[in-house]
């Protein structure tokens, strides 16, 4: 070996662990703050010591540096600029664009009859199968998220239509392995096969669940580049892929699991489609003025704000802050009840009011703060529905039924703030809003926060 | 790399990552998953040596849009892991 090999190599596994110990740190609140580091000193240190590699040509130098710097810089004003509501598409284009990346690598690999042995063309071929469906579904998912791709998209026998097409792409994918001629061809059809597949995959999938999805696409952009790096013979990407695939499949499942939408019913639908069209639902609610509201609040001794997709689209964490603060001035406990599922995001409301500056101390999650609604004079929900809905743990005909829920109906009074008379985004009526102790404060979630905010200080 | 050897690597960095995040607490779901859709931003190093390597003009353009792609896969996940990570912070600071 020689020395550049050596150092190439030296540096490679260097980066692997580097990686390695950025996820592990990543994956624990004590030490998350400083664990990108790693894994970016991994990155850069990988992406330096290529350009010694043996054998590349100047020219392709130049054209390597220009292509690192217009994906590089278009990439990091997008991810400066981007809000942080907005990171989930952020990160379904992240793993659609490394995706992409194998797959065009496979292409590569491919295009050429007979440049590599059988194992290794039907390596390159996998590979380039899985980057094509999580390239195409990420980017997919990423219009989802945008808002530009409209309603989830679905019609009888979609699961075996789109295991049709791909399968279809598997047959071209193994005749790549014979000596036939036209190989470019028979290569672009076979991925032109494989975007459509995952297309296809995707066009069912509900916004809601795009995130659930994503994390499965990264799953398969990490299997996607493990695969190339064994047809390049590059440790570092079979390292850290694989790494990322198995760590990316079973945070799929723990996602999957908090928002109670495991990943089959995400991709071939579930019991929530049938009803999810729902906006229109029937029923006055016992509605309550914000002064009577603020009366309410000013005089109880125990508070719990539950908040919800109302909350996020609003914006309006900060007057649901400065509304905390104001009671806790006055003496009252309040607490934050963070359903890990509200929101369209897993820990959404948690981003969100980190971000806004809540104090860790005053948010719960389901388990710590259910036992505490007995006790709880108001509790306030801010947008939330689903999350709060008691047909949870009673109905069992209803979607949402044995999902873990707020009992927010067992406080003395319950103020819930919401913007029109619709059901969830789940698509299932929420029969709290018609129980005794339960009165409703239309409006849009910010401007009735500052209406509360007002009647508590003219207390 | 033989055979043996590339399964031994294979199926031990598969235990490794499942291993790793075990036990991560549902406040740090997105951020890890931002995490990871960066680590395999390391594909750029395929790429960059599969463009080193592109011979014909067809060839060239697949590891152009392979390296663009790997690119901003990393520095795009880069940048958005570590402001994720940031609004974690933020939140338990005041603890």
């Amino acid at each position: 070996m020689d020395f550049r090999s050596f150092l190439i190599a030296l540096v490679y596994f260097v980066a692997a662990v580097l990686l390695i110990v950025g996820i592990k740190r990543m994956s624990s609140p004590r030490t998350a703050r400083g664990s990108i580091l790693w894994a970016g000193w991994g990155v850069l240190l990988a992406t330096l010591v290529t350009f010694f590699w043996p054998g590349l040509s100047p020219d392709n130098v130049i054209l390597i540096v220009a292509a690192i710097a217009v994906g590089g810089s278009l990439a990091w004003y997008a991810g400066r600029r981007v809000a942080m509501t907005d990171m989930p598409q952020m990160i379904a284009l992240c793993s659609g664009m490394g995706g992409g990346a194998a797959a065009a690598i496979a292409a590569i690999e491919l295009m050429e009859a007979g440049r590599h042995g059988l194992t290794v063309t039907l390596l390159a071929m996998l590979g380039g199968l899985v980057g094509s469906v999580s390239f195409s579904g990420s980017l997919l998912g990423f219009a989802k998220l945008r808002g530009w791709a409209g309603r989830p998209v679905r019609f009888k026998a979609r699961n075996q239509a789109s295991a049709a097409v791909l399968l279809m792409a598997a047959v071209f994918g193994l005749m790549l392995m014979g000596d036939y001629p036209s190989h470019t061809t028979m290569t672009l059809i076979f991925f032109g096969l494989a975007l459509a597949g995952g297309i296809m995959m995707s066009l069912p999938v509900a916004s809601a669940d795009v995130p659930v999805a994503v994390s499965f696409y990264t799953a398969l952009t990490g299997l996607a580049v493990a695969l190339e790096g064994f047809v390049l013979g590059n440790e570092a990407m079979i390292i850290a892929g694989t790494v990322v695939a198995a760590a990316g499949a079973l945070l799929t499942h723990r996602m999957g699991g908090a928002v109670h939408r495991p990943l089959d019913r995400v991709l071939f639908g579930g019991p929530a489609d049938a009803a999810a069209d729902g906006s229109a639902g029937a029923g006055d609610f016992p509605e309550i003025a914000a002064g009577d509201a603020g009366n309410l609040l000013a005089s109880a001794r125990r508070v719990a704000i539950v908040p919800g997709y109302g909350m996020a689209a609003a914006r309006a964490q900060h007057e649901v802050l400065e509304l905390a603060r104001l009671l806790r001035k006055r003496g009252i406990k309040v607490r934050f009840a963070i359903h890990p599922a509200a929101g369209r995001i897993p820990s959404h409301m948690s981003l969100l009011l980190a971000e806004a500056g809540a104090a860790y101390e005053h948010t719960g999650e389901p388990e710590d703060v259910n036992p505490e609604f007995d006790t709880t004079d108001v509790c306030l929900v801010v947008g939330a529905n689903d999350v709060v809905n008691p047909a949870a743990r009673t109905d069992t005909s209803s979607p949402l039924y044995g999902m873990p829920i707020l009992n927010a109906d067992r406080s003395r009074n319950v103020i819930v703030i919401k913007r029109g008379r619709g059901r969830g985004f789940s698509g299932t009526e929420n029969p709290l809003f018609l129980l005794d102790n339960v009165r409703v404060l239309s409006g849009e979630g910010d401007v009735a926060v500052t209406e509360l905010i007002r009647a508590v200080e003219a207390i | 790399m033989t055979g043996f050897i590339a399964l031994y690597v294979f199926v031990l960095a598969a235990i490794a990552g499942y291993e790793i995040v075990a036990r991560v607490p549902a406040s740090l779901h997105v951020p890890l998953l931002s995490g990871l859709s960066f680590v395999h931003g390391i594909v750029l190093v395929g790429a960059m040596v599969a463009l080193g390597h592109a011979q014909t003009a067809l060839e060239q353009v697949f590891a152009f849009l392979a390296v663009t792609l790997a690119a901003g896969n990393a520095v795009g996940g880069y940048v958005i892991t570590d402001r994720l990570l940031g609004a974690v912070r933020s939140g338990g600071r005041k603890k």
